[in-house]
């Protein structure tokens, strides 16, 4: 089945329905971290078997109901032309969909998520595009890249600028050529992977450094995934001290609950966290800022999040939630520019057995 | 009773007796009128109809015709009747009196020849007599009536009485303080009584009755002790027939028997057999006083006659047809020993536009149509905290709604602001009945507000419910290129709806029906053709159509299909009776006939 035949599977169940004067509804997986669990073999969190119903017998379950098939229709024609859109152009077409338009992005969003749930196709084979970048890769690795111009030939440490090189968002496109690496070290912030960068980690330690840009992209996260299956490559990430940081983490290793759908092939399970941990600001010492509300709403929410059950989690969550404080990765400056590069991460890389 | 000379009193005192500009005069001499006829109808145990014209003779002349079909006067007392003030007043007996205001019917025919030097013209018939037609003058400096002219007629009517008076007025329309106001509202608050009203311009008003039973004759009591006035009480004792003082207080007054009118002897000192005739003015005080230190039970209270709950919603439905109607009568009291209860009425939308809420005032049925502002009965509707009840209201100021608020007191004796009597004075037992029945109404309305909000909302969503089905029909059908579907069955089905559905097959005619709804349904449906038609309904031929219908009960959920042949099918649409309209789906609704 093709991915436009499938999603007009979904509308011809909607008909069918219809035609027999039963009311219309469709059969959904629950998409909520009730019903995320832990797959043995491939050591990802998907979804479980919960579903919830669309149902029209009330104004929201119709309202849903009405903009699936009008986002199918404009996917139809989509497809039928060979055009694409990003997550965001689709958005913004909604307003000429009279009562059917969508209230906020974040509301198409998740209705693409359910088609591909639906569909069990990516919604790139919607062609549907996100909008925000992938990572930059800096390291000793050279990449072929299939660009509508021609293949590339790219090595990360001496074809590229300070900036690096800036993946695609089609990362199956990509073929590894060579690669010097001994570890991959992804990392939030940008001023982090600029001091890193600048103190020549990547040489001294072999290392490709991944600059995540904050909550991954689907095709960060894909690359990740490919460097350490293919290329058997230690993942590493290094994060500020917070639970949206945490958070990106977990996407990276266990897959997320927006699309756990793609766990397997986004996730990368034995990448590890190298911090900062709430541990850290407590050994270090480290400059911190007192939580927020919602900070403390979202660690109490980690806490019952089935991904971070283990006992390494459970310690540290609790542990920040009394400390009160939250520390940026970059906060290690307190004991001078170098000693992130220097001290902290070799310390911490040797106890992570990647070093 | 000492017959006060009151002419000149009349002249010098015009605007206390409610003929202080033309306009209102015109108003007045209607209402002594109207109230006499009321009066007179209902202590007959007759039904009223009155009628009531007012012809514009000259720029600021006018002639008012009101004629009734009453029990009529009696030829001898015709003249009195109308032609001496203060003729029949009635403080022995207390009862709720229409006609405490002014001075009676008389006062107009003397206002009348003040004005215009035309006398009274009065035409009157009991069921013995031949009618007879008099022109009545009065006597101003003796207060005796002068028969101008008498003449035996044959008249329409088998009894009643009519009058006929030509004065300096005024006509106004479009005010609250207008002759067409003043009947509008009498007419509310006698539902038993039909007033028909001719305009100067010709123009004919009919206020039809709402209700066939006479209002409850309120039944005559005596004065209670607690509520005298002084200037009464020495007007009782001159003419009292009691022997002694002691007997005089036992007939005279309500609720004193043996004991109490021995306390009040010894309280003012005197032995009970004194001549009630010769005391004097300091003695009757020292009785007043008395009076007031004996204790006392509250007087009777079947000498009111309220309107009631029932014809006040009726008289309210009828002349303003709103959404929603209540009134309450509220039970008797008393304030300084004179018995009164409180009724109010409350009607709400429906054909009432107004943003401003309308009050209508009555002491004893007749409407008080002046001084709104300074009355206790204004300021109580005032007082009440109306936002709690869902209208819209300033602090402290009559509410902003289409509202009429009715508010009747009825008394033995209403306390007024003035001797204009126009206004109702704040007695803080009246002013606290009054707001507690204002209350009591209050709530109702808004429980019927918050329903008819709940019902919208119900709608609303309803509606927005139907219209995505239908869009979702629409867009499904569009993306797979197919032929439009018809959503109506899954919106009766998600929405609870009775559905019908007309389809043709090979010359029949098949009706689906299925009851989507909770409860079991019994309803009938109809169906009309050209021609002949053949089915299992009941069939009724009339030309040009024939009309053939089925009775039916449906479980919910059950479904039943009817197959019948016909030539052509008339009505667009199946019609259904039995069924409210928003639980039908794919029928018209057919009223049952009243």
């Amino acid at each position: 089945m093709t991915p436009l035949e499938s999603l007009l599977g979904i509308v011809e169940e909607i008909y069918e329905q219809m035609k027999d004067g039963r009311i219309p509804e469709i059969e959904i997986t629950t998409r909520t971290k009730k019903n995320i669990e832990f797959k043995e073999d491939s050591e990802v969190w998907v979804y479980g078997d919960r579903k919830s119903i669309r149902s029209a017998k009330s104004v929201k379950g119709a309202s849903q109901l009405l903009k699936m098939v009008y986002l199918i229709g404009f996917l139809k024609e989509q497809l039928k032309k060979g055009k694409s859109s990003t997550l965001r152009e689709i958005y913004y077409i909604s307003e000429n969909w009279g009562i059917a338009k969508f209230n906020e992005q974040l509301e198409s969003d998740r209705l693409i998520e359910d088609l591909e749930i639906l569909t069990g196709f990516q919604r790139e084979r919607f062609n549907v595009r996100p909008e925000e970048d992938g990572a930059t890769v800096f390291g000793p690795i050279k990449i072929r890249e299939k660009t509508r111009r021609g293949e590339r030939t790219i090595h990360c440490q001496d074809d590229v600028g300070e900036g690096g090189y800036q993946i695609p968002t089609n990362v199956d496109n990509l073929e590894f050529l060579d690669c010097g690496a001994d570890f991959v070290i992804a990392i939030e912030t940008g001023g982090m992977r600029d001091r890193l960068v600048e103190n020549g980690f990547d040489e001294k330690f072999n290392a490709i450094i991944v600059h995540l840009k904050g909550q991954p992209a689907r095709s960060t996260r894909r690359l990740l995934k490919r460097l350490n299956s293919e290329l058997n490559l230690p993942v590493v990430v290094f994060t500020d001290g917070d639970p949206w940081s945490y958070r990106i983490f977990a996407s990276v290793a266990y897959g997320s609950i927006k699309s756990a759908h793609l766990s397997e092939y986004l996730a990368t399970p034995s990448a590890k966290f190298v911090g900062i941990r709430p541990s850290d600001i407590v050994k270090f010492d480290l400059p911190s800022d007192k939580l927020t509300d919602e900070d403390v709403r979202a660690l109490n929410s980690l806490l019952s999040d089935p991904r971070f059950g283990d006992d390494f989690w459970q310690k540290e969550i609790r542990l920040q939630l009394e400390l009160g404080r939250k520390s940026e990765q970059q906060a290690l400056a307190k004991y001078g520019l170098d000693y992130v590069t220097e001290v902290y991460l070799p310390e911490r890389l040797t106890e992570l057995g990647v070093l | 009773m000492k017959e006060i000379s009151v002419a000149e009193f009349f002249e010098k005192n015009k605007h206390i007796l409610g003929y202080s500009n033309p306009a209102k005069s015109l108003v007045t001499c209607v209402k002594e009128a109207v109230d006499n006829s009321l009066d007179a109808c209902e202590e007959a145990g007759i039904l009223p109809d009155v009628f009531v014209r007012i012809v514009r003779v000259d720029k600021s002349v006018y002639r008012i015709i009101v004629e009734d079909n009453g029990p009529g006067i009696d030829k001898i007392y015709i003249p009195n009747v109308f032609g001496k003030l203060l003729y029949g007043s009635r403080f022995h007996s207390i009862k709720q009196t229409r006609g405490q205001q002014g001075l009676g019917i008389s006062s107009a025919v003397l206002y009348a020849q003040l004005t215009t030097g035309k006398p009274a013209t009065v035409v009157s018939k009991t069921p013995k007599q031949k009618a007879w037609k008099m022109k009545i003058a009065i006597n101003t400096k003796k207060n005796e009536p002068e028969i101008l002219s008498e003449e035996e007629i044959v008249w329409h009517r088998p009894h009643g009485t009519r009058i006929e008076l030509e004065i300096v007025g005024s006509y106004v329309r479009e005010r609250k303080q207008s002759v067409y106001e003043y009947i509008r509202q009498t007419s509310i608050v006698n539902p038993h009584a039909r007033i028909t009203f001719v305009e100067p311009d010709g123009k004919v008003h009919e206020f039809e009755r709402v209700s066939n039973e006479m209002p409850k004759i309120p039944k005559e009591i005596k004065p209670h002790p607690h509520g005298i006035e002084l200037g009464t009480l020495i007007a009782m004792l001159k003419s009292t027939k009691a022997s002694n003082l002691k007997r005089f207080l036992k007939e005279e007054f309500v609720r004193v028997g043996d004991k109490t009118a021995d306390e009040i002897l010894k309280r003012s000192g005197f032995s009970g057999r004194e001549n009630p005739r010769s005391l004097n003015r300091d003695q009757a005080e020292r009785i007043l006083k008395a009076f007031g230190e004996v204790q006392l039970l509250p007087p009777p209270t079947d000498c009111l006659s309220p309107i009631g709950s029932d014809l006040i919603v009726k008289s309210l439905m009828k002349e303003f047809k709103p959404e929603f109607v209540y009134a309450v009568t509220r039970r008797p009291k008393v304030y300084s020993g004179h018995p009164f209860l409180v009724e109010v009425g409350i009607a709400y939308g429906g054909n009432i536009k107004s943003d401003r809420v309308e009050v209508m005032r009555f002491a004893n049925k007749i409407p008080l149509l002046y001084q709104q502002g300074g009355c206790a009965l204004t300021k109580a509707v005032a007082s009440v905290n109306w936002k709690s009840y869902g209208l819209q209201q300033s602090k402290n100021e009559l509410p902003n709604a289409p509202v009429v608020v009715l508010v009747h007191l009825a008394s033995t004796n209403i306390p007024y602001v003035s001797e204009s009597k126009e206004a109702v004075a704040s007695i803080p037992e009246i002013v606290e009945e009054v707001r507690l029945a204002l209350q009591e109404v209050g709530r109702r309305l808004k429980d019927y507000l918050d329903r008819k909000q709940k019902l919208q909302r119900k709608r609303k969503k309803e509606d927005a419910l139907a219209k995505l089905i239908s869009l979702l029909a629409e867009k499904v059908c569009e993306v797979l290129e197919r032929e439009p579907l018809n959503a109506e069955i899954v919106v009766a089905r998600i929405m609870g709806k009775v559905y019908f559905e007309r389809s043709f097959e090979n010359g029949r005619v098949l009706l689906r029906v299925v009851n989507y709804s909770k409860a079991r349904r019994r309803f009938r449906i109809y169906e009309m053709c050209d021609g002949s038609v053949n089915g299992d309904g009941e069939v009724v031929n009339s030309s040009p159509y024939s009309t053939i219908f089925w009775d039916l009960e449906l479980r919910p959920d059950e479904e039943v299909i009817i197959e019948y042949e016909c030539g052509r099918v008339i009505n667009p649409k199946p019609v259904v009776e039995g069924l409210e309209e928003d639980i039908v789906s794919g029928a018209e609704v057919r009223r049952s006939s009243p």
